[in-house]
């Protein structure tokens, strides 16, 4: 029994790469025929996962999800349709109703004036499903409390309790210092956020919504904010009039310290775009490598190569979470410190 | 490039759905979550606090309860060492009691016995004085008869006193 268990133990990841390439080989069969009619461009294939789309597709033949397209505009108010109005059965884009669809981006027909773009589009609608996961986990950790009220946690308030503290503990409240407690609720959005986020755009299929820039931005703009809403006197005096540093040099680190406040949030945005995005190119261009060699022995090496990237991109969703909560607090926590002229 | 570009449409929805969750999940998740965490905290904290102090305590009683079982030991053996002192007064005194007692019967019978020999030597003297005289009377009442007899006895006598 121990034999046959150490065998097996030895042969794991052989046979979970075998299994692994399966899916792999299949598609690069079916991709041969198609393949016949247009040559193979990886890289548009990348960025059509990584980038937001108006429909959510899944896999070829009825896998195709259309998403609504809300539009606002002066001239036609808003509309709202489905994205498959755009679509013939074709699959070639057409104008609808007035709107031509152009590379993900909505113009007036008439005029080629850009709208403002509402749609639920693939990345929305993933950001829905992560709100919806945080909200139905978190309750119900929440829950858990009031129910083991004085008690050892148990399910799954036990597995989230340490990574809360760890948040709380290790991140917030060393960066923050005394007042950690107001930012804590932000802090902890943030990193459930986040870390759903990357895990949630791993799975097969799903939207690459923390690998976008908009919502990056979105994120590191709320923490810009609060930074600079919470900064106290010593914060502004530091930019604007840097203490302890000659006259002349003051007006030289001035523009440098205004620039400052600017980079903090742009590295944050810049960071957690790349980290993800990247991954994810990574990834697809490794299952890429299959299509444009047609080998199933460069499948099954690629295979391979995803297993392991993927276990990293595991651990790189972890870590971006941990690092973008990390510099939030560190950046309030600057702004909030009380200087005592140390320079 | 389209992929650097932030889309109007997401930056919205990401503020708006990212604000809302925040705001859902700072009252209905975060803060029973923090509240529970600070409370459990503190009560094993507390409970931690407690045990500490009922140690202190526990020894503290212990160090009273040696003291008072060093102190009972030393009064034990005060007690003792008073009892033997006090059992060898009350001997020694016993004895020299006894000794005083005993030394003044002797004394007593040393004094009845002389007086006892006083009395028999003056009974004896007395017995001899008579003794005397009725032989001096027996010898009176018989030397009429014959001088020379007479001289021999009285010879004998006085032969006799000599020897004593």
């Amino acid at each position: 029994m121990s034999q046959f268990l150490s065998i097996l133990r030895k042969n794991f990841i052989a046979f979970f790469a075998f299994f692994l390439m399966i899916p792999v080989v299949g598609f690069s069969a079916q991709d041969e025929h198609a393949d016949s009619e247009e040559p193979f461009n990886a890289s548009q294939v990348i960025l059509h996962h990584v980038m937001d789309d108006h429909i959510w597709h899944l896999w070829d033949h009825g896998g195709t999800i259309y998403l609504p397209v809300i539009v606002y505009s002066s001239e036609r108010g808003l509309d709202v349709f489905s994205s498959r109005n755009f679509y013939d059965e074709h699959h070639n884009v057409v104008e609808y109703n007035g709107y031509v669809l152009d590379h993900n981006h909505i113009y007036l027909a008439d005029s080629h004036k850009a709208v403002l773009d509402l749609s639920i589009t693939k990345n929305v609608a993933m950001l829905f499903i992560n709100a919806a996961l945080l909200l139905l986990i978190f309750l119900a950790v929440a829950k858990g409390y009031q129910k083991n009220k004085g008690k050892a946690p148990t399910g799954i308030q036990s597995f989230f309790e340490p990574i809360i503290i760890f948040v709380r503990d290790e991140i917030v409240k060393p960066n923050i210092g005394h007042h950690y407690e107001k930012f804590l609720p932000y802090m902890l959005t943030l990193f459930f956020f986040i870390l759903f986020g990357n895990l949630l755009g791993l799975l097969p299929g799903a939207g690459n919504l923390t690998g976008n820039i908009a919502v990056t931005l979105t994120l590191a703009a709320l923490t810009f904010i609060i930074t600079n809403f919470n900064g106290n006197k010593a914060y502004w005096g530091h930019i604007f009039w840097t203490p302890g540093v000659p006259l002349p040099l003051r007006l030289i680190i001035l523009p440098v310290e205004l620039v400052g406040i600017f980079t903090k949030p742009i590295s944050l945005t810049i960071r957690l775009f790349v980290a993800i995005t990247a991954g994810h190119i990574v990834l697809l261009s490794l299952i890429c490598l299959a299509f444009i060699f047609k080998s199933v022995w460069v499948g099954a090496g690629s295979t391979v190569m995803v297993l392991f990237i993927s276990l990293i991109e595991l651990l790189v969703a972890g870590i971006q979470a941990y690092v973008f909560v990390l510099f939030s607090s560190l950046y309030i926590g600057m702004a909030m410190a009380e200087h005592d002229d140390h320079h | 490039m389209e992929l650097l570009t932030p889309g109007t449409g997401l930056i919205i929805w990401q503020l708006i759905v990212f604000v809302l969750l925040f705001f859902l999940l700072a009252k209905l998740a975060w803060k029973p979550i923090i509240n529970s965490l600070k409370e459990r905290e503190k009560s094993i904290q507390e409970a931690l606090d407690t045990a500490e102090k009922a140690r202190m305590e526990m020894s503290r009683l212990k160090a009273d309860n040696e003291n008072l079982l060093k102190q009972a030991r030393e009064e034990r053996e005060k007690i003792l060492r008073d009892a033997r002192e006090a059992s060898n007064r009350i001997k020694d005194e016993a004895q020299a009691d006894a000794k005083k007692a005993a030394d003044r019967i002797i004394e007593e019978a040393r004094a009845a016995i002389i007086a006892e020999k006083s009395n028999a030597l003056k009974e004896v003297k007395a017995l001899v004085a008579n003794l005397s005289l009725e032989i001096a009377e027996k010898i009176l009442q018989r030397n009429l008869a014959d001088d020379k007899a007479q001289k021999s006895l009285a010879q004998e006598y006085i032969k006799d006193l000599k020897l004593n």
